[in-house]
């Protein structure tokens, strides 16, 4: 628990815990460090980076996880641009994913079903995205505190954290690419005139929007999503994309630790049932020192990073210092990342300002020189 | 959406959204206060007083008429045993309003925030369909209402203030524990015979029931008199000469007093002058009353009652829909507000996390708050009205001494911790209450009471664990 669950933390102090881990990092190494987490972490770092510590199977399959990702890259940076316009190919959506949160959509709604947890981890996500977002705002209605905010939520299932985000007043853009989801949410929010003005579904992937909201969102949350996410680094840059310099990107998920293998798979899904079978896959857990080496190079400074942790036995979710399990990172776009951008491409049509945007991805690099 | 003295504060707090009050009466203009006192009052805590004042209703009051009272002197008509509550610092213990003048100080407040608040007068709501338990794609998760006139509303909380026989928890299908007393309650407008400062609120255990004198001015009081129906029909009917002389011996005469309990308690008074060389402080007699109002006389029946559940999805009972309270404590309004302050402490702290009103998440927070201390006053309540109607010996005795010995240690008394305090004044037991004697039997008969008055599910939610239905 982090100052009885408030937002008093310092940031430095979890910054500081990536670096042992992620040692080409250009984040620079705060004073304030606590030791008990530093070597913590620092010791789960060692265990995914040894691949003597995973048995035989595990370890084949960690390479081979690594080489499928810079295939995929390469394999993107094939594709013609149109061929998106018309093929239904989403190409950081899984299409086994797919199938699983199809069979689940109609029990979104359910506060004391399959998706129990994530109704109960609105308690942690809607004050942690609310409270950074009102740091980066003077004043605020009282009631409708994120109001005039466009925020776009990135795999929101059946809206269960849309809704709350467009209650607090912000008008927000609720995106999955299960269709079957988008109804479910769509559904809901219908009944609600107030949320029915605010919230707007749409069902597609961050990809086939990314063109049209370049520079769009004062926020971007992907709660929840970047562990199901084929292609991750696509899906940052994207995220990165939408985003207004200086806006936020909220991520929660899992971390990728011997410990989330043994509690968020094997207990959860196949001894305590808490989460569906199949919800999750733990290769695709992503672990902090990742998603900031990804999320850096984009222009995106991690601010905070919170370990999250849930209690089957009262349902409810407590902040807390370890981030072995859940966390949630907190990263802004930096605003003078425009000032870098070659003056050419300022002027020039909006995608390719995004590709110039994400002039650090090699697979953008490629397409730019198409 | 709920009918009552409560609802109308209830509507005051939630922020930005929009309110309806359904109200079964018409709207009452108060152009200029009557001369005369109402014979229906309250006595409103300094709590309850503090939430009036929160949204502004307070000071209305203040501009109409109210009566602070600094003492409370409560005594048994069976031996010489009392209890005096007492602040030092000149603090008022409470106030005696007129619940004519509560209800015209929230309607002035609530047209002050008519954009956010609507009352439909004179209008009734027949009909309730609730949202389904399961979660269906196609019908709507919101409560719908259908009022007398055929038209529908629908919300996302409904809030039942529909006082005792609340036609929401009846709607909802809520159970209710509840019991009708063997008493009634006869209230009426007192002149005393001279002014004095009356600034005491006295209360008397006759074995009939408890006998209350409450300041309302200089030279008014208000009488709360529970007793057997026959002798409650009985005083309603005299003539007023003869309820003035019924009234004066009940507060004066001893007749009720056995020389056995009288020497025991002057044993225990012994024993504490011993200890404690401060004088304790001695009974002190109510003003005498010399006439009362004409037509002010009423009798009410009494009855306690208490819903097993406060909640559901989508509504939340409040004040008397969800508690029923024997008068003789004092509390019934009390707890009433006290159920809105930790409501709206519920549902402000849900919107601002953005959530659903209407979601049981917060609601059962709600329901854990107010059963804890609603339970406990219940039943305590109920304990002391039992306990009081007897005359048998040795309860008469374990009564007298534990009125004896709760009075001679003052600091207990005075910083509020003693039971009776709590329930008299502010209403809330801490675990260190259960170190006076009296309290033991009053935890033996709460934890015996308990699971009468709650569900196995809410007694579940009490100790904080998660049941799956």
């Amino acid at each position: 628990m982090w100052g009885g669950g408030k937002l008093s933390y310092s940031g430095a102090r979890f910054l500081g815990v990536l670096v042992p881990g992620w040692r080409s990092s250009q984040t620079k190494c705060p004073g304030l460090t606590s030791l008990a987490v530093y070597s913590k972490n620092q010791l789960n770092w060692s265990l995914e980076i040894k691949p003597g510590v995973f048995n035989e199977y595990r370890t084949m399959w960690f390479k081979s996880y690594r080489t499928a990702f810079s295939c995929l890259n390469r394999m993107k940076s094939y594709r013609s641009p149109w061929t998106r316009l018309y093929s239904t190919s989403q190409n950081t959506v899984d299409s086994n994913e797919v199938k699983t949160f199809l069979a689940l959509a109609h029990k979104w709604w359910d506060e004391q079903g399959v998706y129990a947890p994530l109704h109960s981890m609105n308690d942690l996500r809607v004050p942690f995205i609310r409270d950074n977002l009102l740091k980066t705002v003077a004043n605020h209605q009282p009631g409708k505190p994120l109001s005039g905010m466009k925020i776009l939520d990135v795999g929101c299932g059946g809206g269960l954290l849309t809704e709350p985000l467009g209650r607090l007043g912000a008008s927000v853009v609720g995106i999955d690419p299960v269709d079957e989801n988008i109804k479910t949410a769509q559904c809901h929010k219908s009944f609600d005139p107030v949320l029915d003005q605010r919230i707007e579904y749409r069902a597609c992937s961050l990809e086939e929007i990314v063109e049209d909201t370049a520079e769009t969102f004062d926020a971007v949350v992907a709660s929840e999503v970047v562990e199901h996410v084929l292609d991750l680094e696509t899906f940052l840059q994207c995220c990165c994309q939408v985003l207004k310099p200086g806006g936020s990107l909220f991520i929660t998920t899992i971390n990728k630790t011997q410990l989330s293998y043994a509690l968020g798979i094997v207990f959860s899904e196949q001894i305590a049932g808490i989460v569906p079978k199949g919800t999750h896959t733990w290769e695709k857990f992503v672990s902090p020192e990742k998603l900031e080496s990804i999320l850096e190079p984009n222009g995106l400074s991690v601010q905070t990073v919170a370990g999250m942790l849930y209690n089957p036995f009262s349902g409810h979710w407590h902040w807390s210092e370890n981030t072995s399990l859940n966390y949630a990172a907190h990263a802004v776009k930096s605003t003078v990342q425009e000032h870098t951008v070659p003056a050419e491409f300022v002027l020039k049509e909006e995608t390719e300002e995004l590709q110039a945007n994400a002039y650090t991805s090699p697979g953008m690099h490629e397409e730019l020189k198409k | 959406m709920g009918v009552g003295l409560a609802s109308r504060a209830a509507s005051k707090h939630p922020p930005n959204e929009k309110i309806l009050l359904l109200e079964a009466g018409p709207k009452k203009v108060l152009e200029k206060l009557s001369e005369t006192y109402s014979n229906r009052v309250s006595s409103i805590s300094p709590g309850s007083a503090t939430l009036l004042s929160s949204f502004g209703a307070w000071d209305h009051i203040c501009n109409m008429r109210y009566r602070a009272f600094r003492r409370m002197q409560v005594w048994d008509a069976c031996s010489e045993a009392l209890i005096m509550f007492d602040k030092d610092n000149l603090d008022d213990m409470g106030y005696i309003v007129e619940n004519d003048v509560i209800l015209h100080a929230l309607t002035k407040q609530l047209e002050a925030v008519s954009d956010r608040v609507t009352v439909l007068y004179r209008s009734r709501a027949v009909g309730y369909t609730w949202p389904c338990p399961f979660p269906m794609t196609d019908s709507s998760p919101w409560v719908h209402i259908t009022l007398g006139d055929g038209s529908t509303l629908q919300t996302k909380l409904l809030i039942g203030a529909d006082g005792h026989n609340s036609g929401v928890r009846q709607a909802a299908g809520i159970q209710n524990v509840s019991w009708n007393y063997d008493q009634s309650a006869v209230v009426a407008t007192l002149h005393l015979s001279e002014a004095t400062e009356n600034n005491v609120a006295w209360q008397r255990f006759l074995p009939s029931g408890p006998i209350a004198l409450l300041p309302l001015s200089d030279t008014l009081s208000s009488l709360v008199w529970s007793t057997s129906h026959e002798h409650a029909a009985e005083l309603v009917s005299m003539d007023e000469e003869k309820f003035v002389d019924a009234i004066n011996s009940a507060f004066w005469n001893d007749a009720n007093h056995t020389d056995f309990i009288d020497s025991a308690g002057t044993v225990l008074q012994h024993a504490i002058a011993l200890l404690k060389p401060t004088k304790v402080s001695a009974r002190q007699l109510p003003p005498s009353v010399a006439r009362v109002d004409a037509k002010s006389r009423v009798l009410f029946p009494l009855g306690l009652g208490h819903a097993a559940e406060y909640v559901r999805p989508r509504v939340a009972l409040i004040g008397d829909a969800a508690h029923r309270v024997h008068p003789l404590a004092g509390q019934g309004v009390n707890m009433g507000f006290g159920d809105i302050s930790s409501l709206v402490h519920h549902l402000r702290t849900a919107a601002f996390n953005g959530r659903d009103l209407g979601s049981m998440s917060h609601l059962t927070g709600y329901e854990t708050d107010r059963q804890r201390h609603n339970t406990a006053l219940l039943a305590a309540t109920d304990l002391l009205k039992r306990l009081y109607s007897t005359t048998a010996t040795p309860l008469v005795l374990l009564r007298t001494w534990g009125l004896q010995a709760t009075n001679a240690v003052s600091p207990l008394k005075v910083r509020g911790h003693s039971w009776l305090s709590k329930i008299l004044a502010h209403g809330r037991m801490t675990l260190q209450t259960a170190l006076n004697f009296f309290e033991l039997i009053f935890l033996a008969m709460k934890l015996s009471i308990f699971p009468v008055l709650m569900s196995k599910k809410v007694l579940a939610r009490l100790v904080g664990i998660k049941v799956h239905i």
